[in-house]
């Protein structure tokens, strides 16, 4: 027979836990975060550097002047808001990682009124239509795969993506061709004149008021609306959903709406607070940090603004690193992926407990 | 440890815990060689996961399993089949898309390369050899019901088992399968293996086996020859004190028609008709059973009346009172949404608690709102009138839940229930469709339901009862409506037909006397 | 016009050959029914260690005054490439199959980190290579096109079937290898099992963690490889920053239009590969070349709703796709 039938019980058991108190669970939250921190590390150490100096200059490179927070600071906008219009679709499951697209198309619809009407429509009208114009772009941009998905379960993942690559095409051939800026020979973009450029308060575009503003908004459409509650609904069992009667294509089409509507705000920003021109780097990524944004704060909009004001410090910082000790800055990125590899896991270890071979607890 | 070399199995102080919950408390049981052991117990009572443990799917926490004599360790199934273990679960493990002879030879060693000929000549010779009739190139997907439960027996069977187990394998099965399959297993017997069978199924105890063996809250209470024992002690050694198992059938004057369904016709996934013009009428005051084998259109009849299933031909005609009004409305084609919109107040207890009726992941609060949370005005949810509605239905059915803001989802599968049910009931329905509302519920909790069904019954409301047990259709039913296939091969008035009758028709419908139907009308 | 369809033919089985060495790891992984969306991460991964490996195999034999050898660099290149893929999924196996992590997400994140990977390298290794990193001729010529005997001088034939890179014809091997791996052989219909019913495939005996280790990390492999191609023979050995972007999805897309067979993935492959470089051979007159690049990604989107309208039981994702897989969960 078996040889093994002799042996003793598996090396490894695992059990689910009962609860675990929230103060232990944000312990092995922590204990993750500072281990990835140390995985990096060890990175940095690999490459010949002390990784204590470089997580410093990083640290400094991100909020050692007021320039530097300044700069901080309008990199977590977008990032803030677009995790937030990631989340309502993430919440219904619905994985939209087109955020990059409907950044770009909302970019390409503000930045219409922004060039060719700023002499024509005075500025508060003007901000006023580029912001809808914005929204309304990435709002349409990201309910095309909702429609499909509603219809036919189209999968989203994929539609989403490739929207993102068929907007950058477009941005390529906007730049190239009808609106590249005249007496140009590189293939770009004008630059938006004053009057399309959003007001600065306290050193930065207003954008961060709006971003917070977002947050609460956020917070309370989630968990007092019927709506957020309708999203919940869908996102936990399309079949309930069908049996409570909430219209599940309805409500796959007007949050992805107002997913896409968010982030093509965040290119209207862009476009207005930030770069003053549309290029193929307007998004610049925005769109896939920040479901990393998203998930690390489980959803959660406060959540969201510290992780995004933190993950815009690793890319501020990242750049300073390149500076000073000739680390290419995709380390951010890197990071990035260390940080939340380590995230994900330790959740595990939240939900489950660890039996050791002969180490069974006695006190059952 | 002198009768052990006599045992096929002997389970020695074996505990399995989950969590807090203790499935298995220090049980000793006794397998011998060549017999047929009831392993009785209320769902519920750990029967499952004490046989989980003896095939490899769950390890104790404690405890010692011998087979024929010897100590083992069994830590995966691989294991269990080494000693001669096979398991025919209750939920068939098959996979759909391979064959009935790709299933039998999966997870077995042998050449790099599979040659399908000779394993389904093989699997075919098997079969003859136990009396069974398969196609061993037929898809799974394509199967029947008892015909999965072939395929899974024969599973076990070319592995060399010498001890089976069979997790309720009559749950699915009609009355004449089952005698099928009980002369299956005495062949099994006379062949000289040793088996389990796992039932709450009194008479099929008496029937089929020699000795029984009772589980009860995770406890070993016993065990018994069955030619010296009956049902009454039985049950009493299951639940731990004299019980009646009358069902309860108040009788009431039959109230108005209230659903009028005519020839309802809806098509699967798969183009084949789920429901072929059925024809029935539910009145007020009544409990009308819906019989058939599984997947004979229970799910499709429930879920196109609550309007969550196209259909393509048919109509539903429901009459009520809305606000003092009497109302009259076709609702076939209606979102559920719009059912309630015109004031229809049917109440729907699906087969998918915590896939369909319930959101797993929310509170109570948040289920309990769940069908009305539309009702105020705004745009805000108002959580105060559910959070008091949650806690009232806490008291009134004895739910038990660390509180309101436990998600419903790690409640036990009867309070699971009692939360769907109790906020069904709480909508104040005329019409009350529930499937297979006991399934996987301990008696006590099946008989607590079957209270509020007959409480509902007698406040006028038509009932419609979806179920499997045959006895508890029977008992509790005052019209039974047999499905085969998607179509009505009957409705009976229980007291008049016999269990073996409601059987064939499960299987066959006579389409000369289709139009019978309608009994006591 | 017909040696315009010719070159055409050339180019888009060299334009789909990484997609079909993508596609075919993703069906792999699949197959095992873990959806590892961190395809286009381990891409990345593949093609800078790939070129990293070959890079320094130079350095190191002509520090020591040797002569590289085009063959063993080549060797070295898909070793590493495969070490790395292999590596990604690793990583992704471990959180979704000992930890349960979602296995949406954790692709995702793969995908973040393996950009930021190959991108972070890719720069690290050409600033300390002086500007950029690239290989010499010698491994280059290792990855051009192949003379084989007699074969390759079949007219037209010849040059249509026989002269391509050696890693062209290492994937259709793969693809054919693993139709009939999972058609025929005794491991391959386990491996289905694993991933269309995780409980049953375990209760008949498999052991579902061992299965789905290896097919996602063989998987990730064989994407690792799809990577270095793009390294090795799309840029030629040079690295370009964010060279892979957008091929790892177009491979995931692949797997869908081939509906999980790798036979059929060759096809799609040459299709998409075909899509990819169109435009530099058939001239769309008033069609702007950056419309023009949108070709595939539109083409992609019309085939999954197209797919996505009608539905199969066999030609269809494994059932359990997606969702870890738990035997004590209760």
């Amino acid at each position: 027979m078996s040889k093994n039938t002799q042996a003793k019980e598996p090396l490894i058991r695992m059990v689910k836990r009962d609860t675990l108190s929230q103060q232990k669970a944000w312990g092995i939250r922590a204990a993750a975060f500072v281990l990835s921190l140390v995985t990096g590390g060890l990175l940095i150490l690999a490459l010949g550097h002390n990784p204590l100096s470089v997580y410093q200059s990083m640290v400094i490179g991100a909020w050692g002047s007021q320039t530097v927070i300044r700069e901080t600071i309008k990199i977590s906008v977008p990032l803030l808001i677009t995790a937030i219009g990631i989340s309502f679709a993430f919440k219904m499951k619905f994985w939209n990682i087109g955020g990059e697209g409907q950044i770009l198309v909302g970019a390409v619809a503000a930045g219409y009124f922004g060039l060719f009407m700023s002499e024509s429509i005075p500025k508060v009208p003007l901000v006023v239509l580029m912001i809808l114009a914005g929204m309304i772009a990435g709002g349409l941009y990201g309910l095309l795969p909702a429609m499909c998905k509603a219809k036919w379960g189209t999968n989203e993942t994929l539609f989403t993506l490739m929207l993102n690559y068929i907007a950058l095409a477009f941005i390529k051939y906007l730049m190239n061709g009808p609106w590249k800026a005249k007496g140009s020979s590189f293939p770009k973009i004008a630059m938006l004149t004053q009057d399309a450029r959003l007001t600065k308060i306290f050193g930065v575009h207003w954008g961060w008021i709006l971003a917070l503003v977002l947050v609460v908004a956020a917070h309370i459409y989630f968990t007092k609306t019927k709506q957020g509650y309708e999203i919940s609904v869908v996102g936990e069992s399309n079949n309930t959903a069908r049996y409570a009667g909430i219209n599940v294509s309805k409500v796959f089409i007007r949050t992805m709406f107002l997913s896409g509507a968010l982030c093509g705000l965040v290119g209207m920003l862009q476009v207005a607070g930030a770069d003053y021109t549309i290029t193929e780097g307007t998004a610049g990524g925005v769109g896939f940090t920040a479901i990393t944004v998203a998930w690390l704060a489980k959803m959660n909009p406060y959540g969201m603004l510290i992780v995004s004001v933190f993950i815009a410090m690793l890319e501020r910082g990242s750049n300073t690193i390149q500076t000073n000790f000739k680390i290419p800055a995709s380390a951010a990125d890197l990071l990035i992926g260390i940080i939340l590899f380590f995230m994900l896991g330790c959740e595990f270890f939240i939900t489950y407990r660890l039996i050791f071979r002969g180490k069974e607890e006695h006190h059952a | 440890m002198d009768a052990t070399t006599d045992c096929a199995v002997k389970m020695h102080h074996v505990t399995k815990t989950f969590g807090k919950v203790i499935a298995n408390n220090n049980i000793d049981l006794d397998l011998r060689n060549g017999e047929i052991l009831a392993l009785l117990g209320e769902n519920g009572s750990g029967k499952t996961t004490l046989m989980n443990m003896l095939s490899g799917i769950y390890f104790p926490d404690h405890g010692e399993i011998y087979i024929h004599g010897k100590p083992v360790t069994i830590r995966s199934p691989r294991d269990a089949f080494s000693l001669g273990i096979g398991m025919i679960h209750q939920h068939f493990k098959l996979v759909d898309v391979l064959t009935a002879a790709e299933n039998i030879i999966l997870g077995l060693g042998g050449k790099t390369t599979v040659n399908r000929k000779e394993v389904n000549q093989k699997v075919k010779e098997l079969a003859s050899r136990y009396g069974f009739e398969i196609d061993p190139a037929k898809k799974v997907y394509n199967m029947a019901v008892s015909e999965k439960q072939t395929v899974e027996i024969l599973k076990v069977l070319y592995r060399g088992a010498d001890i089976l187990i069979l997790d309720e394998p009559t749950a699915v099965l009609t009355p004449q399968e089952t005698e099928s399959l009980f002369a299956v297993l005495r062949n099994m017997k006379a062949d000289g293996k040793s088996i389990i069978i796992i039932t709450h199924k009194l008479h099929e105890v008496l029937a089929i086996s020699d000795r029984v063996a009772i589980l009860r809250k995770g406890e070993f209470i016993g065990a018994v020859n069955t030619a010296e024992t009956n049902q009454a002690q039985l049950t009493e050694m299951m639940v731990g004190r004299p019980i009646s198992l009358e069902i309860d059938r108040p009788k009431i004057e039959r109230g108005p028609e209230r659903l009028q369904v005519i020839g309802l016709t809806c098509v699967n996934n798969d183009g084949v008709k789920a429901l072929d013009n059925v024809t029935f009428s539910a009145y007020g005051g009544e409990i009308l059973g819906v019989a058939g084998i599984a997947g004979s259109g229970q799910k499709e009849l429930c879920e196109s009346i609550a309007g969550l299933y196209p259909t393509i031909g048919g109509s539903v005609l429901y009459e009520g009172e809305h606000d003092g009004q009497p109302i009259k409305e076709r609702i076939l084609g209606l979102k559920p949404d719009e059912i309630v919109k015109k004031g229809i107040s049917m109440a729907f207890v699906p087969e998918d608690r915590l896939g369909m009726g319930l959101v797993a992941g929310m509170d109570m609060t948040d289920n309990v709102m769940l069908r009305t949370y539309k009702n105020t005005k705004g745009i805000f949810v108002d959580r105060k009138t559910p959070k008091k509605q949650a806690e009232e239905l806490i008291d009134e059915l004895e739910i038990v839940t660390p509180g309101v803001e436990t998600p419903v989802g790690r409640l036990s599968g009867g309070n699971v229930q009692k939360v769907l049910l109790g906020r069904e009931i709480s909508l104040s329905p005329s019409v009350l469709i529930v499937a297979y509302p006991v399934r996987g519920l301990d008696i006590n909790s099946s008989y607590r339901i079957y209270d509020l069904l007959n409480e509902q019954k007698q406040k006028g409301v038509a009932v419609i009862f979806i179920g499997e047990d045959l006895d508890v259709l029977m008992e509790l039913s005052d019209r039974i409506m047999v499905l085969c296939g998607g179509k009505v091969s009957g409705i009976v008035d229980p007291r008049e037909v016999t269990k073996e009758d409601i059987g064939l028709m499960m299987i066959h419908v006579d389409e000369e006397n289709n139009t019978k139907e309608e009994v006591g009308a | 016009m017909l040696s315009t369809l010719n070159s055409l033919f050339i180019a888009a089985v060299l334009a789909g050959t990484p997609l079909l060495l993508g596609a075919l790891g993703e069906i792999l992984t699949e197959k095992a029914g873990n959806l590892n969306l961190g395809v286009e991460g381990m891409m990345f991964m593949g093609a800078i260690t790939g070129l990293a490996g070959s890079y320094y195999y130079e350095q190191a034999v002509k520090n020591s005054g040797g002569e590289p050898n085009g063959v063993l660099s080549a060797l070295i290149a898909l070793v590493t490439a495969f070490l790395a893929g292999s590596f990604g999924a690793l990583i992704y196996s471990f959180l979704t199959i000992s930890l349960r992590a979602n296995q949406n997400v954790t692709g995702l994140t793969l995908t973040i980190f393996g950009t930021g990977f190959g991108n972070f390298f890719g720069e690290f290794i050409g600033q300390k290579a002086g500007g950029y990193v690239a290989v010499s001729s010698t491994t280059k010529a290792a990855f051009s096109k192949l003379q084989i005997p007699v074969l390759s001088d079949i007219p037209v034939l010849g040059r249509l079937l026989f002269q391509y890179n050696w890693l062209v014809y290492l994937a259709i091997a793969l693809a054919i290898f693993m139709a009939w791996f999972f058609r025929k052989s005794r491991v391959g219909l386990n491996l289905r099992a694993v991933g269309e019913d995780p409980a049953t495939a375990d209760a008949a005996g498999i052991d579902i963690t061992k299965y789905k280790y290896a097919a996602t990390i063989i998987g990730g492999g064989i994407c690792g490889i799809g990577g270095m191609y793009m390294s090795m023979v799309t840029t030629s050995g040079v690295w370009v920053h964010g060279c892979v972007t957008g091929y790892g999805w177009l491979a995931v897309a692949l797997v869908i239009f081939a509906t999980w067979s790798p036979a059929r993935g060759m096809l799609v492959a040459l299709i998409f590969g075909g899509l990819t470089i169109m435009r530099m051979y058939i001239n769309i007159p008033g069609l702007p070349v950056q419309i023009y690049d949108m070709v595939p990604y539109v083409a992609t989107i019309l085939v999954l709703v197209i797919t996505s309208m009608r539905q199969s039981k066999e030609h269809a994702q494994p059932k359990s796709c997606g969702l870890n897989y738990f035997r004590e969960e209760r």
